[in-house]
Formats: structure tokens, C-alpha cells, sequence
């Protein structure tokens, strides 16, 4: 994988460290992202033998997983033949079948982490992560902490290892047992090469005794270096390195042997007599991974072929809609696929759109009285512009539970005989009659809906902390008319557009950011939704608009509103601004919405163990609700669970398929891009934002315990950033086996309408972008938009593809089918 | 009224019992059966208390349900309830009630389900039994009963290492504890010869007078008592314990560390109140150890980081601060005190996941960059010195290592040179030498014989010594632990001429137990070849089974009650004279040692991440 050197290079293999340690924010942040980043310049298959021989984690379903999946129908045998005679040809047709089978495998992973550090427990009979990791876990969390204890660390400006030093300078006691180190410590700069030469002593090893130590507990050390490369992802900033973490954890290593030793034990190089072999050596194809290759490979075409068959049996409806009643963008979520699909129902005359949720506006977000700004739009990206909430009216509830004054010695006295008899109570009502309270995190209370909002600019000299307050009416003609035109949106608009961003509601939920919009950096998107509305309403905007062959008819109104995916709820913005005739046909929608949401829960309640599916829309809809302010819910909602498939192109594409919630749908059309002009921007986002959140479940299923967070029910809060196990435990980053139960371990399937040489030039104009694609850590499909043929990306070309299914199901009505299983269905035409 | 405090038992024992046999697949008859079982508890109890307040609140007892009776001894399961009974059952009844319901929603899909609302309904059957027990002998398998729900709910997550280390520490230290109330029994049973109920310690004739006379056994037993609430309720120096047992699910943790379990020491202090009533440097121990305790751990609690830990520390400063009350005999007080902590921190343990987003948010709105405390006006040196020192939690871990398990293991090393070999060519002969003495008594010169049951004695915990160490065969701790049994009872049969059917009976559950076990593993051996005690295998992966069986027959062999042991080891002491401490203290100490021995046998066998890795396995550290 890359050149050996005998040589310690101290800032390269600090560089290495933070490439493969876990790259996951603190928890107000979290963004789901592809766990193997760090293997993402491989290809999938080889990226994932790799990380599984190098770091032990599975990576895959397991050998029976798949035999049992085969055996039930969900990998089709067409399609597993296919993929055997694909690789292996005739002459070797039948051995591979019998491999793939029934040929038994020993499946142990047996990692190469860990190995060099394993000396320490066989020959000096040392236990030393069981000796330093509590005390360095808990050193660390006290210093990294958030405003969970009372007393903080007491020096915190000088940088972790500094600030130690300090303490260590004017104390009476010791975080060390060893006088030796303690003299290290504050006589000494402690290069990192200097230490590994006391307890290592082989040059040769450092790196891969780094790697070991480190990787020993990847949780704290990622979340140390994702803090050093964001220190703006703690609120209360600290200054810490993974460098410093290192010397302190050697510093605690030497004061362990010190401490049982005496000062004189020989480095461990000493000791080793066979060098374990190179964390990074090539790592051998075997037939094994070539079966768990065709099988996970069959896996997904099982699924991307019924698809595909699908949109190639169904009546396509591109034929545009006469009288339209009303437009609707939505987030590209998969959430919203389902809720999509019921407004066109109960509406056939309106229309929908899905793009990114921060409708292309971006900017940094002041609630009014927030001591800080809040990012409202994709991560990458850093925004140049502040909008400030005004005027608002609501009033924050405090809840005196999570104070600090109950935790303190004499007024806990006071109020554990008081208040703690108010909790009894509070417990009894919370239990059996669940309801919204300060520890509910609710999307409704992002922005407060009367509140005003500073999105016009109204002098470029406007200027806080660097960040212009609103945008000019130049600004907000750009973006409006970026976002109309990449959803293909430029004629024919509806009396209302709606703008829904999307967010999420619960209670107990460490996770809570996971479940918001993750255009909007894992917040709800009704500021976005409101401000594009704002844009796309004001005169001005439109004659410039106009002036660029963008005309938007003046009885077109557009109007915010936000989305809550887990209470199925939706809320309006500004509707005093509409016009009377529209806010009466907006009344007249409302209805639509409403009964769309009832029908949007039940469907999404079959996946519920709780409620009965076979409930009236209405009864499902408020048990639901119920169950998202519920203390004792672990699932207030499943997220993006089952995620699969991207379509990026026209609605009339899959408007009449059944896609269960499982596609993120990008609105495009061809027509108006002919060269993929706008085609590469919707592009671009689709592999970190969608393939990164179908990484993410994909390695949390395959390994819950090594690349996922466990069971949430015993985490720990640790430092308002972290979960952990218990009160010693290291951090867990990836998602809790809650958030991935039901989801099947496949890659996402991108289908993008429109020629695939335009396709293949867009995806390759960069090469980040290029090697999402190539490196098939997504797949993609394109759909010529005038034959309808289908075209396979793999090995940098496009080639044909023809579904091997020949028809999918025809319903008329989901209900039954939603009623009659827990479990994925299949794609069905709606008609 | 009176015959009615059996209900208050069967109700959870048959609703355990019923709950074994569900299959773990149907969920909902699982927590069903729980949840009707305790709320049916409740419910009755809500009735009979109304019934009993409108009665005057008389103290009721129900007497002497003999178990077992022989020559001069009785083991008598006795109820009593009083107020103390009435809040205790009520916290408790009300709060498991509540969590049942909690969790049949929480824990939906998780793995151990079943086992989850077993332990639950056997930890409430436990809790019932002490909070209603009218003399120490009942209390005594109430407290044993709590004792291994602990550690099974601790490690509920067997397949993690955390959980399972924990697990061990916890019932390490609790052993310290039923220890203390062995010998608080012993003594008593000496002082009053006969099973002293709590009822009549109240009367004050019987105790005062007594103590009177035998003021030092009197504060004896006081202590005991005082180091087995101690424990239980994580007074220094044992407090340590009580963050790592926040292993489980958080609903579990919530109702046994956040408030039942760990107020059981206080249950136990005003139980015996009129015991030491009367004894002051004893009350002003109890008032010292509960201020200091609740000094260090408010200190504590001070700079912990994590949500769970605070709440434990913060949860052990009150305690500190009820062991004051109670030692100053605010009996109402104290039991108010209770029951608010009790309710409070259950609920913040509940609702700790939501502390991120109410914080971040209240952070968000009101942050105030390095909000100054009271400890930023001290001296520089003595805040850093504080900070650390509270940060390392005083060092108590060490302190107890120190003095409990370091010389234990010292001594275990000392006789690395004992082989299965070498035992059985040893001991064996040995035993046999002793049982022939025992026969031919009257010959031994009695200078000698004086010395033989303490001689006897030692040997057996040289045994448990030498078991506590061992780590490369588990046979051979096996044969050490029952080897222990045998010596303590040859021990006890020199000291005193009384009947063998006593010993029998001691000894029956002992070789029962034994050869189950032997069978077990020489069962998972066949088909799992190398086996050590070195680490942790995780074998109930794939053997679950014989891990429940195991376990039981571990049980046994601690002298757990499920077999005739259990009683046995209480016929056993009262056979140990006052004057004889060292016996007494060798005799305690093997079997504090032994049933941590097992334990930590099985979890070692059966417990911790699976050696195979052809599945999903944690890391170490998770």
C-alpha cells in the first residue's frame, strides 16, 4: 500500500493516524460520513479486505447470512449465476456454485492491529490498557468537557499537554505513581520520538506501535483529532492534538512499567523475537473474499435489477400536469419519498421536487440570544453570509433535573426531599402519558415561527465577525435561480410553490443531529426553507430573474415550511403574506398535506413493533407522535434505514413505482442541461452527502460492535460530545444497532436520466468526484432518456444493461401490502 | 393482617418462576408477566397499607417458619413490617413497577430480553425478602439474592469486557459485605443463643442488658453491620463501585444504582437501629464515616465528566448524608431523604440521554466562557491538588487493593508450586489423616486439639488462596474450591462433638454442586480444548446452556441459597465459638474468597468478548 521506511518520520505517521483513526464530530454535530474514509482511494472490495485484515472489523454479512438470504429468495439465483459465469466463466461454473453454497470456510478475521502491543500482556505480563486507559479516558473527557461537571478542568487555555504540565507544576498530588516521569513531564519537551525510544526502542516499530496504541481505543483518539482539525465543533473550544494525547499516553505507559518494574525494564523491541508483520503490508486476495465479493454483489443486483425492471416496465408520465394546484420542493431525503408519493395522490394535479435541503442557500444562523452561529448548509461548506433571527416570542423551558444544583452537596439535600418526590411524579406522567417537555429536542423549536429573519442585505458594509448580514438582491437572484433550474423548474409554476425543509423530534436521543437535515450540517432546514422563499418572493429578485429569461408569474407565491419526519407534522411560514386567493387554495392544500401525513405515518408505522399498521391513518398518526416525545423509545423514527437508491432526473422517471422509502430523489431535467452543466452540481454532493450516510449504515450493520456504536441503551454520556459504554468505556463512534436493525447492507444505486457520455464526462470533471464512482463505492446507473436503455458504470465505461426480471407487481392500493409485512418490499407499479 | 406478609414474597417468587419458563422469543408475554406481577405487588400492597394505617400501623410479625431444626439450632425465616418495611416496599414497588413498564418498550429487539426481566423480577423477589425480613437469617438470602442480580445485571452485556470486569469488582466488594453480616449473625447467634428477630432487639431488656455485659461483641456486631451497609450503600472507602456499575441498560442501572440497591446499607443501619442505639462511639462512627463520605464524594461528583458517574457520586453524597441521619436517629428523616434520592436519581438516570441537547442548547443561549467556581478562588496548589486528587477518585480503587486483594494474591503466588499433581498427593493423605483424627479424638493430647480447627481451617484457605490465583487450570481451582468446603468442615467438626448430619448437610449441596460443574466443564474442555483462566473466553456464545448451568452450579458451591449449603454454612458457624475470632476470621475469609473465586470462574469461562471471531465482536475497551 505505500513504501516502507525504517526511518520515524514523527508528522507523517501523525498524518497516517489521523487519516485511519474514526473521523466522526461531536455528537451536536454528527454527520453521517463513510466510515473507510481512510480506504476510499481503493476500490470497495479491495478497500474493504484491507480494512478488515489490517483493523479486524467484519465487513460484510456473514458467509450464513448470505446462504440464508439465498435460500430465501432475497438473492435471486439468475442473478447469482450471472455473477459467477461473469467472473468465472463456464468452465468454472459449477465449482463457484458449490464454493458460494455450501463449501464450509474458516471465517475468522484475525487483524493485524494490535499484534506488536500484545508483547506488553505475553512477556512482561502487563495489562497496560487496563491500567491507563480508565485514568486517560477520564483526564481527557474532564478536559475535553462540554458543561458537564461542576468543576472544570482547571487550566485549559495552554493545550492539553501544557495544561498537565502546569498542574503537575504546582500540586501536591500526581496523575503519575513514577517520580521519573513526573520529571519527564516538566523537565522535558517529551518528543513523541524520544518516549517511543524508552518504551519501544526500535525505530523500526514506532509507527506500527503507534498505530496500536492508538487504535486501542480509536474513539477518544479520533474524537481528539477531528477536535484538533475543527476546534469549532466544541462550542466551549479546546486546544488539544493528537500529538499530545500520544505523549501523555507514553508518559502514562513508562509510569505503568515504572510502577511495576522499577525504573529498569527493557523496551519492548528487546523483547519481541518475531516482528509481527507490517500493519500495511499487501494483503492477499483469498477465495474467501472472492465469495463474500460474488455474494455481496448478488446481494445488490437482487435489488438494483427489480428496480430497474421496474422504471422500465412502468407507464412513464412526463406529459406535463394541465391546471396545477400547487408545487412542492422537498430535501432529497429518503424520508420524504413516501410522503411525495401521497401528495400526488390525493392531488394528482400538483407537483413535487426533491434537491438538497439547504435549497441552495447558504449562510451561518444567529437565533435571537444565541451566543453563537449555527451552519445552515452542507458541511463542506463555509458560508460567507449571517442571517439573525429577531423579534421572536417563545420562551425556552428549563428543566431543574439536568442543573447542576442537584448534584451539589447542600442543595441537593434540600432538593432531593423536594423536588425528587416531583420526579416520581414526572416519571409516572412521562411513562404513561408521554408528552413534549424542555428535554425534547423539537425541529419546531429551531427557528421560532413568528420570529423575523435579516435575509435582505441592506448595506454590504453590514459586516459581523467577517460574515455579511443577508444577501444582496444580486446574491439572492443567483441562488434562486440555481436552485429553479437544477430541479428543472423554470416554467409553468403553480399559484403556490412550497419550500419544505425537513427535521426531527425526539427525546433521549444522543443521536438527535443524525436525524436532521444533513444539507442543513445536521439542523432543520426551516430557516433555508423560509429565506429561499423570501428570495424567490421579492420583487426584485424576479425582475432580475426576469431579465435572465426566468420569469416567475407575479400570482406565484412562494411558501416556507418545515417538515418533521419523525412526528409527521409540517408547519407554514409567512402565510399572512400570501395573497387572498392563494392562501384560500393554501387552506384547500393544507387539507391535501394533512391527510398525507396521516397516511405517510402509517406507512411508516408497519416498520414499528408498537403499533398495529392496521389502525385508521389518524389513530397510527397520534400514537406516532406519542412515540417521538416517548423517554422510554429508542426509534422515535428509523432515519435513513434501508436507503438504497438515488434517482436524479424527471419525477415522471418513478412517480408510479412503489420504492418502499428507500431512494433519496434529486429532481433534474436533461432537457434544460444538455451539456450537464447543472448536472455536475447536483453530482458533486451525491457521493459524500448520500453515499456517505449509506456508507455509514452499510459498515454499522455489517459491524455493529467494531465500526458501529453497540446497543444505545447502556451509553453514557461523556463530555456533552461522546457515548460510551458504561463509566471506563471507550468512545463508540459509527450508529447504534437501533439506528441500523432493519437495513439491508447494500451500496447506493445512483440513476441519473440523461446520456451516458454526459454522464461520464460530468463525474469525471473531478477527481474526488470521479472516485466515489470509480472506486465503486456507489454505484451508478444512466438512463437514456429518449430509448430508456439502461447503462452500467464500471471500470470508467458506461455499457448496456438489460434487467433480467422481466415485470414487476401492479398495485392499485399500498394499504394491504404496507399492512402485511415488517419487513423491505419489493418495487411494485402503482397505477 | 399478619399471614398476609407471605403474599408480599410469593407474589414475586411465583412471578419469577413463571417468567423462566416463557420462551425468549415472545416479548410481549415476557414483559407482560413482569409488569402484571409487580403491578399486582403494588397494587396489593397499596391496599394493605390503607388497611394497616387505618389499623393503628401496628408492627406485625410473622413468626418462625422453621426450615431447619436440629439440636440446638434453628434456621427460622421470619417477616416483619413496620414503616421502615412500608417506605422501602413502597419506593421500591412504585419505582420497579414504573421501570418494568419503561422497558418493555426500551429494551424491544435487545438480545437478552428475557433474561433482562428475569433478573428483574428475581432482584425484586430479592428486595422483598430483605425489606421484609424479621431476622438476619432471612435478611441474609434477601441480600445474597440482590447480590447476584448485581452481577448479572452488571454484566448483562456479557459479550463487552467493561461490563463483565465490572461485574466481578462489584461482587468482589458485595462479598466484603455478606461477609460482615455472616459474622454479625455469628455473634449474635453467641450473644442471645438463639435467632435473634429484629422485633426483639427493640426490647430493651433483652439487648440492653446484654450489651451491657458483653459491651465489646456488641460493638462487634455493630461494626460488621456498619461495614456490610457500607458496602451496599458505597460509603468510603467502597464507594468506587457504584459509577462502574452503570453497565446495563440504562433502566436497570436507574433503579438498582440510582435507588434500590444502593440504599439497601441504610435499610440494613435502621433495621438494627436499637442495636446500637445505645453504643455512642458507635453512632458517631456511623455520623463520621456518612460526613466524610459525603465530603469526598461531593468532590468528586464535582468533576466528573460523564452523566452517569455524576449521578452516582452525587447519589453517594446523600447517602453520606442519610448515614448522619440515621446515626442520629432521624428515623423519619432519613426514610423521607430516601425515598426523594431514590425517586430523583432514577429519573435523571432516565432521562440522561436528553442531557445533551438540553445542555448544548442551554450552552448555546447562555455560554459564559470559563464560568469561575468556588475551588478558582482557592490557592492555586491546593485547587490543582483537589482537582486531581478527585479526578483519581481519591485513590480508593488503590486503598482497597491495597489492603483486600494485593496480599490475597501475594500469598495465591506463594504457592505457584501446587499442582493438580501435587494436591491430590498433598491433601488428600492430609484429609484423610484428619478425618482419622476426628474419630480417635479422645487420643490427641488436648494441647494440640485446641489448635487443630484453626489449623484445619487454614489449610482450607490456603486452598482458596491458591484457587484465587490459579490461571492456567480451571479443574484445579475446581478441586481447590471444594477441597475448602471439606477442610472448613473438618475444622468445625473438631471444635465441637454435634451431630454429622450437619455436616452432611453442609456438605451435600457442596458435592452435588461440585460434580455438576465438574461435569460442565469437562463437557465445554471436550469441545472447546484449551481452556485457561488467563482470559476471558465468552463460551456462552455458543454454549448458553451449560453457562446456566454452570452458573447454578457455581451457586451452589458458594453456599448461594438454592441448596442446603446455604443453611449448612449458618449451622456451620454457630459451631464457632465467640472466643474463637481467628476461626471465625478464616472461615469468613474463605468463603468471601470462594464465592468470588467462582464467579470470577465463570465469567472467565463464559463471559467477556468471544475468543471466536468469526461474528461481531467488541473491542476490549468498549
Amino acid at each position: 500500500m505505500k513504501t516502507k521506511k525504517s526511518s520515524f518520520d514523527e508528522h507523517e505517521v501523525l498524518h497516517e493516524l489521523k487519516h485511519f483513526l474514526p473521523a466522526q464530530a461531536p455528537l451536536k454535530d454528527f454527520i453521517h460520513h463513510n466510515t473507510l474514509h481512510a480506504f476510499q482511494n481503493l476500490k470497495f472490495y479491495d478497500a474493504t479486505r484491507n480494512a478488515s485484515k489490517m483493523f479486524g472489523y467484519k465487513v460484510s454479512l456473514s458467509l450464513d447470512e448470505f446462504r440464508k438470504l439465498y435460500k430465501s429468495h432475497h438473492i435471486r439465483k439468475d442473478i447469482l449465476e450471472k455473477m459467477v459465469l461473469e467472473r468465472k466463466g463456464s468452465e468454472h461454473f459449477n465449482e463457484w456454485m458449490g464454493h458460494l453454497v455450501s463449501k464450509k470456510y474458516n471465517t475468522e478475521i484475525e487483524p493485524r492491529i494490535g499484534l506488536m502491543r500484545s508483547y506488553w500482556k505475553n512477556e512482561y505480563h502487563i495489562d497496560l490498557d487496563l491500567l491507563i486507559q480508565p485514568i486517560l479516558f477520564r483526564i481527557l473527557c474532564s478536559y475535553l468537557d462540554q458543561g458537564i461537571s461542576i468543576w472544570n478542568f482547571p487550566v485549559s487555555h495552554k493545550g492539553f499537554l501544557d495544561s498537565i504540565r502546569e498542574m503537575e507544576r504546582n500540586s501536591f498530588t500526581s496523575f503519575f505513581k513514577s517520580e521519573r516521569v513526573r520529571k519527564l513531564l516538566l523537565n522535558n519537551t517529551c518528543e513523541i520520538k524520544a518516549l517511543l525510544e524508552l518504551v519501544v526502542g526500535d525505530e523500526s516499530f514506532y509507527e506500527q506501535y503507534l498505530f496500536d496504541q492508538q487504535f486501542a481505543h480509536q474513539g477518544w483518539s479520533g474524537m481528539v483529532s477531528a477536535i484538533e482539525d475543527q476546534p469549532q465543533s466544541l462550542l466551549d473550544r479546546k486546544k488539544i492534538s493528537l500529538h499530545d494525547l500520544i505523549v501523555f499516553e507514553l508518559l502514562l505507559e513508562i509510569d505503568a512499567l515504572d510502577n511495576k518494574f522499577g525504573e529498569i525494564w527493557t523496551p519492548l523491541a528487546n523483547r519481541i523475537n518475531n516482528k509481527p508483520i507490517d500493519l500495511f503490508e499487501e494483503v492477499p486476495k483469498t477465495e474467501l473474499d472472492e465469495v463474500y465479493l460474488i455474494w455481496q454483489d448478488a446481494f445488490e443486483w437482487t435489488y438494483y435489477d427489480e428496480v430497474l425492471a421496474g422504471i422500465k416496465t412502468e407507464k412513464k408520465s412526463n406529459n406535463a400536469i394541465a391546471n396545477k394546484s400547487f408545487q412542492a420542493m422537498f430535501c432529497l431525503d429518503d424520508r420524504e419519498c413516501s410522503f411525495r408519493r401521497y401528495l400526488e395522490k390525493f392531488d394528482s394535479s400538483c407537483e413535487t421536487f426533491g434537491t438538497p435541503g439547504f435549497f441552495g442557500v447558504e449562510f451561518f444562523f444567529q437565533p435571537e440570544h444565541g451566543k453563537f452561529y449555527t451552519k445552515l448548509c452542507p458541511a463542506p461548506v463555509t458560508p460567507k453570509y449571517l442571517i439573525k433571527e429577531l423579534e421572536t416570542n417563545s420562551k425556552r423551558k428549563k428543566d431543574v433535573h439536568f442543573t447542576k444544583q442537584t448534584h451539589s452537596l447542600f442543595r441537593g439535600w434540600i432538593i432531593a426531599q423536594t423536588l425528587g418526590f416531583w420526579s416520581a411524579f414526572r416519571l409516572f406522567i412521562n411513562i404513561f402519558k408521554p408528552s413534549m417537555s424542555p428535554a425534547t429536542a423539537s425541529s419546531f423549536a429551531h427557528m421560532d415561527k413568528f420570529s423575523k429573519l435579516t435575509i435582505q442585505n441592506n448595506n454590504v458594509t453590514d459586516i459581523e465577525n467577517e460574515l455579511q448580514i443577508g444577501f444582496t438582491i444580486e446574491e439572492m437572484a443567483n441562488r434562486v435561480e440555481g436552485l429553479l433550474k437544477s430541479i428543472g423548474l423554470v416554467k409553468d409554476f403553480a399559484p403556490v410553490v412550497y419550500v419544505i425543509g425537513h427535521g426531527a423530534s425526539s427525546v433521549n436521543n444522543t443521536y438527535y443531529a443524525g436525524y436532521d437535515c444533513g444539507a442543513c450540517s445536521g439542523r432543520p432546514g426551516s430557516v433555508n426553507a423560509r429565506v429561499v422563499s423570501f428570495m424567490a418572493n421579492h420583487p426584485d429578485v424576479r425582475s432580475v430573474l426576469k431579465s435572465r429569461g426566468l420569469e416567475i408569474p407575479t400570482e406565484t407565491q412562494f411558501v416556507g415550511g418545515l417538515h418533521d419526519t419523525t412526528r409527521d407534522e409540517i408547519v407554514f411560514f409567512d402565510e399572512n403574506s400570501l395573497s387572498p386567493k392563494n392562501l384560500e387554495s393554501h387552506h384547500k392544500n393544507e387539507l391535501i398535506f394533512s391527510k398525507a401525513l396521516d397516511i405517510n405515518s402509517k406507512e411508516r408505522s408497519r416498520r414499528f413493533e408498537s403499533i398495529n399498521t392496521k389502525l385508521s391513518p389518524e389513530k397510527i398518526h397520534e400514537k406516532l407522535k406519542i412515540r417521538s416525545v416517548s423517554l422510554f423509545e429508542p426509534r422515535p423514527e428509523y432515519n435513513h434505514a434501508t436507503n438504497t437508491l438515488c434517482i436524479v432526473g424527471r419525477r415522471g422517471l418513478t412517480k408510479n413505482l412503489f420504492l418502499d422509502r428507500r431512494a433519496f430523489m434529486n429532481s433534474y431535467d436533461y432537457t434544460i442541461d444538455p451539456e450537464g452543466k447543472l448536472l455536475f452540481g447536483i453530482m458533486k454532493p451525491l457521493g459524500p452527502v448520500c453515499g456517505g450516510i449509506n456508507l455509514e449504515y452499510f459498515f454499522s450493520r455489517v459491524d455493529n460492535q467494531k465500526l458501529g456504536a453497540g446497543t444505545k441503551l447502556p451509553h453514557n454520556v461523556m463530555g456533552l460530545f461522546g457515548v460510551a459504554n458504561g463509566a471506563d468505556g471507550d468512545l463508540r463512534p459509527g450508529l447504534p444497532s437501533q439506528m441500523i436493525e432493519i437495513h439491508d447492507p447494500i451500496r447506493l444505486l445512483i440513476i441519473v436520466e440523461h446520456f451516458p457520455n454526459v454522464v461520464l464526462e460530468t463525474i469525471q470533471k473531478l477527481p474526488e468526484m470521479y472516485e466515489w464512482f470509480n472506486n465503486e463505492w456507489v454505484n451508478l446507473v444512466a438512463v437514456n432518456p429518449e430509448t430508456e436503455e439502461f447503462f452500467v458504470f464500471k471500470n470508467g465505461m458506461f455499457s448496456n444493461y438489460e434487467p433480467l426480471k422481466k415485470s414487476v407487481g401492479v398495485l392499485s392500493d399500498v394499504t394491504s401490502l404496507i399492512e402485511s409485512s415488517q419487513e423491505n418490499l419489493s418495487v411494485y407499479e402503482l397505477n | 393482617m399478619t399471614p398476609l406478609l407471605q403474599l408480599f414474597i410469593l407474589i414475586p417468587l411465583i412471578g419469577f418462576l413463571i417468567s423462566l419458563l416463557i420462551p425468549g422469543k415472545k416479548e410481549t408475554l415476557i414483559s407482560w408477566t413482569a409488569f402484571t406481577v409487580v403491578g399486582l405487588h403494588f397494587g396489593t400492597f397499596l391496599v394493605f397499607v390503607i388497611y394497616w394505617l387505618l389499623h393503628n400501623h401496628p408492627t406485625l410479625n410473622l413468626k418462625d417458619i422453621v426450615v431447619f431444626k436440629t439440636e440446638g439450632y434453628e434456621f427460622l425465616v421470619d417477616f416483619c413490617f413496620d414503616k421502615i418495611t412500608a417506605v422501602y416496599l413502597f419506593v421500591g414497588a412504585f419505582l420497579t413497577f414504573l421501570v418494568t413498564v419503561y422497558s418493555r418498550y426500551y429494551l424491544h429487539r435487545e438480545a437478552g430480553y428475557k433474561r433482562f426481566f428475569n433478573t428483574i423480577l428475581f432482584f425484586y423477589l430479592g428486595y422483598n425478602i430483605a425489606i421484609f425480613a424479621g431476622n438476619f437469617e432471612t435478611l441474609f438470602i434477601g441480600w445474597e439474592i440482590l447480590g447476584i442480580c448485581s452481577f448479572l445485571l452488571i454484566a448483562f452485556y456479557r459479550d463487552r469486557y467493561l461490563p463483565v470486569k465490572n461485574a466481578i469488582k462489584v461482587f468482589s466488594v458485595y462479598r466484603i459485605g455478606d461477609v460482615g453480616l455472616i459474622l454479625a449473625m455469628w455473634m449474635a447467634h453467641h450473644l442471645w443463643h438463639l435467632n435473634i428477630t429484629f422485633l426483639q432487639l427493640r426490647n430493651d431488656e433483652l439487648v440492653h442488658s446484654e450489651l451491657e455485659t458483653h459491651s465489646l461483641i456488641g460493638v462487634f456486631i455493630s461494626l460488621m453491620i456498619l461495614v456490610t451497609a457500607a458496602v451496599k450503600s458505597a460509603q468510603l472507602p467502597f464507594s468506587s463501585w457504584l459509577p462502574r456499575a452503570m453497565e446495563g441498560p440504562t433502566p436497570s442501572s436507574a433503579i438498582f444504582y440510582g435507588s434500590l440497591s444502593v440504599h439497601m446499607g441504610v435499610f440494613l443501619l435502621l433495621r438494627t437501629f436499637e442495636l446500637w442505639e445505645h453504643q455512642t462511639s458507635v453512632r458517631i462512627l456511623i455520623a463520621i464515616l456518612g460526613l466524610s463520605t459525603s465530603i469526598v464524594a461531593t468532590l468528586i461528583a464535582r468533576v466528573q465528566s460523564s452523566v452517569k458517574s455524576q449521578i452516582a457520586y452525587s447519589s453517594i453524597s446523600q447517602i453520606g448524608l442519610i448515614f448522619i441521619e440515621v446515626a442520629c436517629g432521624f428515623e423519619k428523616l432519613a426514610l423521607f431523604h430516601f425515598a426523594g434520592n431514590a425517586f430523583l436519581r432514577t429519573y435523571q438516570l432516565l432521562v440522561s440521554p436528553s442531557v445533551v441537547s438540553y445542555l448544548i442548547r442551554e450552552q448555546f443561549y447562555n455560554f459564559i466562557p470559563r464560568k469561575q467556581t468556588i475551588e478558582d478562588s482557592f490557592p492555586k496548589k491546593i485547587e490543582y491538588s483537589f482537582y486531581t486528587l478527585s479526578l483519581k477518585e481519591w485513590n480508593l480503587d488503590l486503598f482497597l487493593n491495597s489492603i483486600l486483594w494485593n496480599p490475597i494474591k501475594f500469598l495465591g503466588r506463594r504457592l505457584d508450586f501446587l499442582t493438580i499433581k501435587r494436591l491430590l498427593l498433598l491433601f488428600i493423605p492430609a484429609y484423610i489423616i484428619g478425618l482419622i483424627t476426628l474419630y480417635t479424638k479422645p487420643t490427641i493430647p488436648s494441647e494440640i486439639h485446641e489448635y487443630l480447627p484453626t489449623f484445619f481451617s487454614f489449610i482450607g484457605l490456603i486452598m482458596v488462596f491458591k484457587a484465587f490465583t490459579e490461571r492456567k487450570s480451571i479443574v484445579l481451582s475446581w478441586m481447590l474450591i471444594i477441597m475448602n468446603h471439606f477442610w472448613i468442615a473438618l475444622a468445625v467438626s473438631f471444635n465441637e462433638n454435634f451431630e454429622y448430619s450437619q455436616v452432611h448437610l453442609y456438605l451435600s449441596g457442596v458435592i452435588v454442586a461440585g460434580i455438576i460443574g465438574y461435569i460442565c466443564l469437562l463437557k465445554l474442555q471436550s469441545a472447546e480444548k484449551d481452556l485457561d483462566l488467563n482470559q476471558f473466553y465468552g463460551h456462552s456464545y455458543e454454549h448458553p446452556k451449560l453457562a446456566f448451568i454452570f452458573l447454578l452450579s457455581c451457586l451452589g458451591l458458594a453456599g448461594f441459597p438454592i441448596t442446603p449449603t446455604f443453611i449448612g454454612e449458618d449451622v456451620i458457624f454457630t459451631h464457632v465459638h465467640e472466643d474463637q475470632a481467628i476461626l471465625a476470621f478464616f472461615t469468613a475469609l474463605s468463603l468471601i474468597i470462594n464465592g468470588i473465586v467462582l464467579i470470577k470462574m465463570y465469567a472467565r469461562i463464559f463471559l467477556g468478548p468471544h475468543i471466536k471471531t468469526y461474528h461481531e465482536t467488541p473491542y476490549k475497551s468498549s
